[in-house]
Formats: structure tokens, sequence, C-alpha cells
């Protein structure tokens, strides 16, 4: 047999495998066993209900979709009362993403889905900060630093911080989140992106823009993966176009210690579940005895201009 | 990995599970007429137990002429058969979905994803049932009327169409004793006018418990201004542009008139089929 258990920060969890935000909700357990997966990560909410987007809210470009949905979210009240205790029914454990517009919105929020039956916290900060210019918290270090520290005040929980790809300071955005408190880093968030209908000549999103998911992010988020992890001391969970268990190696490799699946259970809902089969008989076959041997172990000696250049590049 | 490979649900889950992700073999795939064609797959007795008439399958299309549709398809169930072992899909090639799945043939695999959403229902008041519905739309009434003469009930379908030829299913719904009332746009009858004037003859000979329809707006309104005149019921399957087709997206929700009250309702999952009344036109 081999070890699928990787810990993030304190947290323990059975194999590297997790659901993405907002590609995951209970409705998922009539298809499969959710207790199969190493975590379950529910789509993002915030304190006060929203509606979402205009429609179309989705499209698909080539081998991979965009979205601009707008957190629908029916509010901190009926997520307690309804979806937490969903989630009680497994001992899988149970990472709560949120998100909020001012500091002290998400601060709130942080405390307020701190109860019994949520085991860490993901704060979505690619999430527009109002207070400033409405650019994302993650696209700057600052801010970034400013609003984990006022996450970190307010809860006794794991923080994981949610970045996003929409910027270009990623090892010192990085950095300021486990500076400001952050226990792990998800990487990352979709692109924001573009798609137009050339007969209509409209963007084929009611939202004019969106964020980029599936199979072409996965470069993108796999080098920020590798940045953070070199940045930073704190956990890494790779995100971004994750399909088949050789991408999750490929993110292991990288130096994260699990990954986050996302737009793949779109196409095929039991991805999860295959890519753990599909994880463990690599291992089997490598004759690795845990997926622990895989994480961090890119061969790069140690090409820091590497990493420089990439970051100086436009 | 993860192609159109075989992948039967292991021994348990076909009791735990509504919903499965299957790829069925291809027994045919041809055209009816001009516009549309006929998808017969080989299915499992397990998941056909567990269709109901106005649910639906994702559908991942394959690769073909160049062209890889990325996300799945929603497809109303035109048919499921536990004896025959057959689930069947009627569909219009329209896009690149569509002319995808066209490419089938027989012995290909395609992956399924379903039974999803919420079915019709026929309640026991409901003796005499009015289905109405215009082109491919009829496909997805289709196992309504199977399920209406398993019931016992007396069946009028409205088939409208632009041409007589392009009539889907009237054969059908006539082997099921529906009474069929044919318009079509060639003949001059489709005509909203006339349409309700058809319907108003049916109500007043007490032929008109309930209604059901699907896609038309414009059928979907003139069939709310009935009901409201008359407080008769109905209910309506809708589409909508889907991603993950079983709730967790959120992309595919339309407008819902409760009470004072507009919601966002999920077609996928509070749907497809929804209180006609409820539903706002589009």
């Amino acid at each position: 047999m081999v070890d699928l258990s990787v810990a993030i920060g304190d947290l323990r969890l059975k194999n590297p495998i997790m659901p993405a935000s907002g590609t995951f909700s209970e409705e998922l357990a009539e298809v499969f066993d959710l207790e199969r997966l190493g975590a379950h990560v529910t789509k993002t909410i915030t304190r006060d209900w929203r509606d979402g987007n205009t429609l179309p809210r989705v499209c698909e470009v080539n081998g991979s979709m965009l979205n601009s949905i707008g957190i629908p979210s029916k509010g901190v009240g009926s997520f307690l009362e309804k979806v937490v205790p969903f989630y009680q029914r497994y001992a899988t454990p149970l990472v709560v993403s949120i998100s909020g517009n001012t500091e002290e919105e998400f601060a709130t929020l942080c405390r307020e889905v701190s109860v019994d039956g949520v085991d860490a916290i993901e704060v979505n900060i690619s999430c527009p900060n109002i207070e400033e210019d409405g650019k994302a918290f993650a696209i700057r270090p600052s801010s970034t630093h400013k609003v984990m520290r006022a996450l970190r005040a307010a809860t006794d929980l794991p923080l994981w911080a949610k970045l996003t790809p929409n910027t270009g300071e990623t090892s010192e955005v990085a950095s300021a989140a486990e500076e400001g408190g952050a226990d792990a880093l998800v990487v990352a968030n979709t692109i924001l992106s573009m798609a137009i209908d050339i007969q209509t000549r409209k963007p084929k999103l009611g939202n004019l823009m969106g964020g980029l998911s599936g199979p072409s992010l996965k470069p993108i988020a796999l080098r920020m993966a590798y940045q953070c992890a070199r940045a930073t001391k704190i956990p890494v969970i790779g995100c971004g176009g994750i399909a088949t268990a050789e991408d999750v190696i490929e993110y292991l490799i990288a130096g994260a210690s699990a990954v986050q699946v996302g737009t793949a259970t779109f196409i095929h809902p039991t991805a999860m579940v295959t890519i753990i089969d599909e994880l463990e008989a690599y291992l089997q076959a490598q004759g690795l005895s845990s997926v622990r041997d895989l994480i961090g172990t890119i061969v790069d000696d140690g090409q820091d201009e590497a990493v420089v250049f990439m970051e100086a590049a436009p | 990995m993860m192609d159109l490979k075989e992948t039967p649900a292991p021994a348990g889950e076909k009791d735990v599970f509504k919903s499965f992700e299957l790829a069925l073999a291809v027994k045919s795939n041809d055209p009816v007429n001009g516009e549309y064609h006929r998808l017969v797959l080989e299915a499992p007795e397990y998941l056909l137990a567990r269709c109901q008439a106005g649910q639906f399958f994702h559908l991942l299309c394959p690769t073909a002429n160049g062209e890889t549709p990325y996300l799945r398809r929603p497809m109303s169930i035109y048919g499921f058969y536990p004896q025959k072992g057959e689930l069947h899909f009627l569909y219009k090639l329209a896009g690149a979905g569509t002319r995808a799945l066209a490419s089938l043939t027989q012995g290909d695999r395609l992956n399924v994803l379903g039974p999803l959403g919420v079915p019709f229902t026929i309640e026991d008041g409901w003796q005499n049932l009015v289905l109405v519905a215009r082109g491919v739309g009829l496909a997805t009434l289709a196992p309504l009327a199977l399920e209406a003469r398993r019931l016992g009930r007396k069946m009028t379908a409205i088939c409208s169409a632009r041409h007589p030829d392009y009539l889907m299913s009237v054969d059908y719904f006539r082997e099921l004793g529906a009474d069929v009332i044919t318009l079509t746009d060639a003949e001059g009858t489709s005509g909203v006018d006339n349409l309700e004037r058809v319907i108003e003859e049916l109500i007043a000979g007490g032929r008109a418990d309930a209604f059901y329809t699907c896609g038309s707006n414009r059928i979907l309104k003139l069939l709310q201004t009935i009901g409201a005149r008359h407080g008769l019921p109905g209910q309506i399957a809708l589409e909508q542009q889907m991603a993950c087709g079983i709730g967790m997206c959120h992309c595919c929700v339309r407008t819902f008139q409760r009470g004072d009250k507009l919601l966002q309702l999920r077609v996928c999952r509070e749907g497809p089929v929804f209180d006609m009344m409820e539903a706002v036109a589009w």
C-alpha cells in the first residue's frame, strides 16, 4: 500500500486531491462518494445575499472555459444552517471559502464561519477590494498583507489564501500572505480573459470579461505554484487546469503539497476519484511508498535567475 | 486517461447514486428527417430504471470535423426502455455539439452523465392532459406521453412545426392514444390566435385539466394567459446553456416569479421542469 496522505500545516489529508471552490457542491454526492476526497472545499460565500452576474455566465473556448458567475450567495446564515451540517456527515475535512469587498466585512465573515465542523478557511483574496481601487487584494503585496493581518486576527482556524494570476508580483504577494499570517497558499484562481462572438460582435459573457479555467490555465498556474513554493515556507496547494494524475504529479514536483481540481469536474464529475486511483497506481508503479516523496522534487539546479527573468518578463 | 472507456458502476454504487457517468455504446444514430436525428444508446437497466419523463442527460460530445466541444451538452430524454435496454435522444443539428453527435456510428461510445434534473409530474386529479410543443420540443414530451398512457390518462397533443414534413413524433403520440392536433406555418394554422382557439375548445369540452409544454416563449405566454383565465395548472421544461449540469456552477439560472418574489433558479437542478405559471417569459 502506498501512502497518499499529505499535511497542510496541522491539517492531515488522506490524499492530496480536493475540489476547487465553485466547482463542487452537495449535489455531487449523488454521483460519487465524497468521502474519497482529501478535503471538501465549498463555493465562495459572501456575508450577504448576492444574485450573481448577467447571463451568459459561461462560455467555452478551445479546450477550456471562461466564467463570470459573480458569486451568487445566499449569505452566511443560510450557509451555517444548511451547508456546514451537510458536510458534517463526512470525516473528510471541510474547507470553507469566503470573500469580502472590504477588510472589515471579510474579517467579520471569517469570524462568523469559524465554527465547529469547519477545519480551515480559504480566503478568496482574488476578489475586488472596493476600499482601494477595485483591484483584487492579491494583486499587490501591500493589500495582501493588510487583509491577511485582519483575517488572521479574526480566527484561530487555518487560513488558506487563494491567490490570483492577475498579478505581476507573484512571489512578493505570496511572501506578503505568509507574513500576514496565511497557513497555506492556494495557487491560483482564474485569469482574466474575454471572448467575442464574431457574428454578433458581442462579448460571449454577460459580464464582458471572466476567468479562464481548464487545461490552458495549467502552465500559468503551475509556474505560479512553483514560484510560491520557492518564495515561502508554507504549503502550496496547486490549482489550475488539473484534469489527470499526470497534472497532479507535475504540480507536486513543482512544490505543491496538494492540489485542487476544478473545471475537470464539469467535464467528468468523477474526475477526482479517477485521479486518486491513478495517482496511487502511479506511485506503486514507480516504487514510491509515499506521495510526499514527490513534493518539491523538481530538478531545477537552483536556477534563481530564471525566476527573476520570468518576473521581469512583460 | 478518462477517454471514452467502459466505466461500469462498481457493485453497491448502483443503489446509492442518482446519476452516473457512463460510456454507452451507440446502437444507431440516424436522420429522422431533414433536420432531426435519433440517437439510440445501449444502456444498463439500473440507469434506465432511474430515468423519468422530463429529465435530461449531459452528453460529452466527441471530437469531430476538427471541432472539440469542451463542455458537455444537456439533452432531454426522448425515450427510455428498460426492457430493450435503450436510451433515446432526438436532436436537431444546431452547433458544434450536435454536429459532433451526428458523427457517431454504431459501436462508438458516448460518455453520458445522468439522469439529471426534476421530472414532469402528473397529479392524480389531472385526467385530461394537453401537451403543446413546437418542433424538436416534442421530443421532451414524448416520454411524458408514455407515462400518461401507463397511468391511463387522456391526452391531446398539439404539435406545431414549420412544415408538415417536420412534425415530429405525431405517429408516436397517436400510437399512445393521444388525440393529435397538428398546426403548421406552411398551412397557416400555427399562429397564436389559432392555437388559443384550439385550446379554448378543448377546455370548453372538458378535455384540459393540465398543460405540458417546453421551449417556446410564445406558447408559454399563451398558456400562462389561458391558465390564469381558467385557473388551470401546467408544467414547462426549460432549456438553458449549462456547464456542470449538476448544480455546482450556477451558470444556467432563469428568473421565476413566486408570489411577489422574483427568484433565480438553476435549470439543471430546480428544473428543467418548472411550474408553468412561475416561469418568466424571456
